[in-house]
């Protein structure tokens, strides 16, 4: 088996961490090992290990072979490969499928939990009203139920009038 | 501003306490955030870097909190004074080594700092004394709630807060505690606690973080992951995990004390030896021996006044702060020599280990006292 990092030498010490129900697996060569701190448990952690890894080559398949590269700032797949840092929020757009991959692998979940921007938050409580109204508003007018009908259609008029101040698109 | 008199001297810092610091030094939580419109700081140009800083900064200066902050670009701060921050904690290594293009503000008492351009564009933490991470956390988050109406974030409701590195997407929360674990080190159990606390998925750091190594047995324990898993959920494993990584510590000075009384009281003795004697010493060998000495004091072979010396020792033996003091600039063996002509002064009046026959010092080990 060969080492993961520098791909010519064998891989001596094997890695395993287990977070939540999955499995993270890592060979290296001595030398690698002991470049990376592994040696040093005290200063190891697998994921940073595991980033600068298959992470470039989930990018590469993403690409297709091809140089892809985020049409917003010009960073390029090789790019990562390097430094393990992205170019700007928008590469997470045109890199989605090849850090799908990698997301998964280091993260708990792919789906954000927690703190959301005030902003973005009143945008989505207001879709979430509208949609909600327009459905009472479309049974209504099923159920014939036209003075409801009116009522709801008011309602929307109301919620739709002064948009919320900070509607981002 | 002049740095020297924006920062708290280390001998009236060191009385800043927090629960459980006998064994919790500090507890922080950073935010790793940024904005929509610009590259990532490790890949924007120096002019979108200074124009990114030129939004952000004058942003943070206006928070109610930042009042009387310190405010600065790094290309405005010395080096000396970038290392004296890193050995205080407010910036990272990373950080300190960012020139124009980069800022940094600092709140009035030392608990907020925020890294402009960092790795990310804002890197906004809190810093406690002792056991607080969950206070840490609310003070970070209201400032964060606060900069959010001046900023416009760059966010998806399926990533989150979008970031530099994947490994910080999501809440882009990083919460640790520095701990002072010489208990569990001389019992030799260091290392499947490690491994352990590596199995929850938090990660066991030394004592500047990432990639450095743990001196003077201390070790900083953080989360992992960041996308998949609230803030308060991430605040309360940690705060979980750190409670039993204490009494994992006590017991271990508990077990020590009964069995190996000797052993301990050997390696504080020789550590308070070297420190009180040496004509040269390194700043590694010095926080390796100090650690022993706070150890010492907390079993009650020191005076509690002794404490405080040792903390503020374990500041000013590190190489920027010691080169502070002195004009010329120093070679790495005239601090060795500076440095134990210091710590010789400062152990003065700290008289030498008092052994009880019998080794009747276990007082200092009720759990449930407070330090």
């Amino acid at each position: 088996m060969l080492c993961h990092i520098c791909k010519e030498k064998t891989a001596t010490v094997h890695l395993t961490q287990i977070t939540g129900d999955k499995m993270h697996k890592i060979d290296l060569c001595e030398e690698c090992a002991k470049e990376k701190g592994v040696n040093d448990p005290s200063g190891f952690s697998l994921a940073d290990l595991l980033l600068g890894l298959g992470a470039s080559q989930e990018l590469e398949q993403a690409a297709g072979g091809t140089t892809l590269k985020c049409p917003k700032c010009g960073f390029a797949q090789v790019d990562f490969k390097k430094s393990g840092r992205l170019g700007c929020p928008e590469c997470y757009q045109t890199f989605a499928e090849g850090l799908e991959v990698l997301i998964k692998s280091t993260q708990k979940r792919a789906q954000h939990k927690g703190k959301v921007p005030e902003r973005l938050r009143a945008q989505r409580n207001f879709e979430l009203q509208l949609a909600s109204l327009q459905k009472k508003l479309h049974k209504a007018v099923e159920a014939e139920d036209f003075e409801q009908a009116a009522q709801l259609r008011d309602e929307i008029k109301r919620l739709k009038g002064p948009l919320p101040a900070a509607t981002v698109k | 501003m002049n740095l020297d008199e924006f920062l708290e001297p280390v001998s009236k810092s060191v009385h800043r306490k927090g629960p459980h610091d006998r064994i919790v030094l500090s507890s922080r939580v950073r935010l790793a955030r940024n904005i929509r419109d610009g590259a990532f700081p490790g890949w924007a140009k120096k002019p979108e870097r200074m124009r990114v800083l030129e939004i952000i900064r004058p942003a943070i200066e206006s928070l109610p909190e930042m009042k009387g902050a310190f405010s600065e670009t790094m290309d405005n701060l010395e080096p000396l004074d970038k290392q004296i921050l890193v050995e205080r904690h407010l910036v990272s290594r990373e950080h300190a080594a960012k020139s124009a293009g980069s800022g940094l503000v600092i709140n009035f008492g030392e608990t907020l700092a925020v890294m402009i351009n960092e790795e990310d564009h804002l890197r906004i933490q809190a810093l406690h004394p002792g056991l607080q991470i969950r206070q840490a956390w609310q003070l970070v988050d209201r400032l964060d709630s606060e900069l959010e109406e001046k900023l416009d974030y760059a966010f998806s409701n399926q990533l989150g807060y979008l970031t530099a590195c994947p490994t910080n997407l999501g809440t882009g929360i990083r919460v640790s505690a520095m701990l002072h674990l010489p208990g569990l080190v001389l019992a030799e159990q260091i290392n499947p606690i490690i491994t352990s606390v590596n199995k929850l998925g938090l990660a066991v750091r030394g004592l500047y973080g990432e990639g450095t190594e743990a001196l003077g047995n201390i070790f900083q324990v953080s989360n992992q992951m960041t996308l998949g898993e609230s803030e308060t959920d991430i605040v309360e494993r940690l705060e979980k995990v750190l409670a039993q990584i204490i009494e994992h510590e006590e017991n271990a000075r508990a077990t020590l004390l009964e069995r190996k009384a000797k052993v301990v009281y050997n390696h504080i003795g020789r550590a308070y030896g070297i420190l009180a004697n040496a004509h040269s010493i390194s700043s590694k060998e010095t926080m390796n021996l100090l650690s022993l000495m706070r150890l010492g004091v907390e079993l009650r072979l020191f005076p509690s006044s002794a404490g405080l010396i040792v903390d503020e020792l374990f500041i000013l033996t590190q190489p920027a702060h010691l080169q502070k003091s002195h004009v010329d600039k120093l070679s790495a063996e005239a601090r060795d020599l500076l440095r134990a002509d210091m710590l010789r002064e400062q152990l003065r009046p700290v008289n030498r280990p008092i052994i009880k026959p019998g080794g009747t010092n276990s007082a200092g080990l009720d759990k449930n006292e407070k330090a």
